[in-house]
């Protein structure tokens, strides 16, 4: 499988920025530069044209809501929908606070898979019951109650990165 | 006469009820209305009747949407008697068909 490119073509140097980028983001031009013995002038006109063509979307903080001592649950939510109402469902979703993530993907029947938060369960229900239920063209919901965390990380651009099933191991 | 019409109307797609059988798990049936919602009680499965029974959801809907406080106490009434299964779903049904006949005595009789 082939990673499809933006518009612009990346080179190596391209992708070792957004690798160390991503591994910290909060890294100067100067700290990229000498990690990948580059110009920092290079790096800051790099990560620029990365800017500019929307392949650094964003750069975020990752708050760890348990120490940050904010009681909270997460929910998936997988809704079936009327597929004349799925577009719009996925806007006015994309439109809560609470919801983090939100997804449309193809199965037996169109499916709205959304990540929500929510301060307990009688919070996570009232909104599902009252903001999402009642949205034109919403047929069913499934809700699961996220328990525990195995791994949550972006798309690794790393250079080493495929798509094969392959783990590292020490040898 | 005015309450039992107001009581009977038809509510707005944010104020149905939707009936759901746990924590945010919608069945895809909803009720705009008393008489509506009296139809759905028989095809709702009863263990999200009682879902919604043993949280306080009916009664709630019943008396800050509907504005029938009279009927919230009577669903109360089957909360209080700890009511499960088929004989829940009668015993609801019963008490909203009551309730439907008596506020349609109280409309007025089209000519």
């Amino acid at each position: 499988m082939k990673i499809k490119r933006q518009a612009i073509s990346l080179d190596d140097l391209d992708w070792k920025i957004l690798q160390a980028l991503q591994e910290n983001a909060k890294q100067t031009y100067s700290e990229t530069g000498r990690l990948l013995n580059v110009a920092h002038s290079t790096v800051y006109e790099r990560i620029k044209k990365m800017e500019e063509h929307g392949i650094i979307k964003k750069y975020t903080t990752v708050v760890n809501l348990e120490k940050a001592g904010m009681k909270h649950i997460t929910a998936v939510m997988s809704i079936i929908t009327d597929p004349k109402e799925s577009e719009n469902v996925a806007e006015k979703l994309s439109e809560f606070n609470n919801v983090l993530e939100v997804y449309t993907s193809l199965s037996e029947e169109l499916l709205i898979i959304a990540k929500v938060v929510a301060e307990d369960q009688g919070e996570l229900h009232s909104f599902i019951a009252h903001s999402v239920a009642p949205l034109q063209g919403v047929l069913r919901i499934r809700t699961s109650i996220i328990t525990k965390k195995h791994k949550e990380e972006g798309f690794p651009v790393g250079s080493n990165f495929n798509f094969s099933n392959d783990v590292d191991t020490d040898k | 006469m005015e309450s039992a019409s107001r009581i009977l109307r038809k509510v707005l797609r944010e104020e149905s009820f939707y009936f759901f059988s746990s924590i945010g798990n919608y069945v895809g049936k909803s009720a705009a209305s008393l008489e509506e919602f009296l139809e759905k009680i028989k095809e709702i499965n009863s263990r999200s009747l009682e879902f919604h029974l043993y949280r306080g959801d009916f009664e709630k809907w019943v008396d800050e949407v509907l504005g029938d406080a009279g009927l919230a106490e009577r669903i109360k009434e089957l909360r209080n008697r700890k009511l499960v299964g088929n004989h829940l779903q009668d015993q609801l049904y019963l008490t909203i068909l009551k309730r439907c006949n008596e506020l349609k005595k109280g409309l007025p009789q089209s000519v």
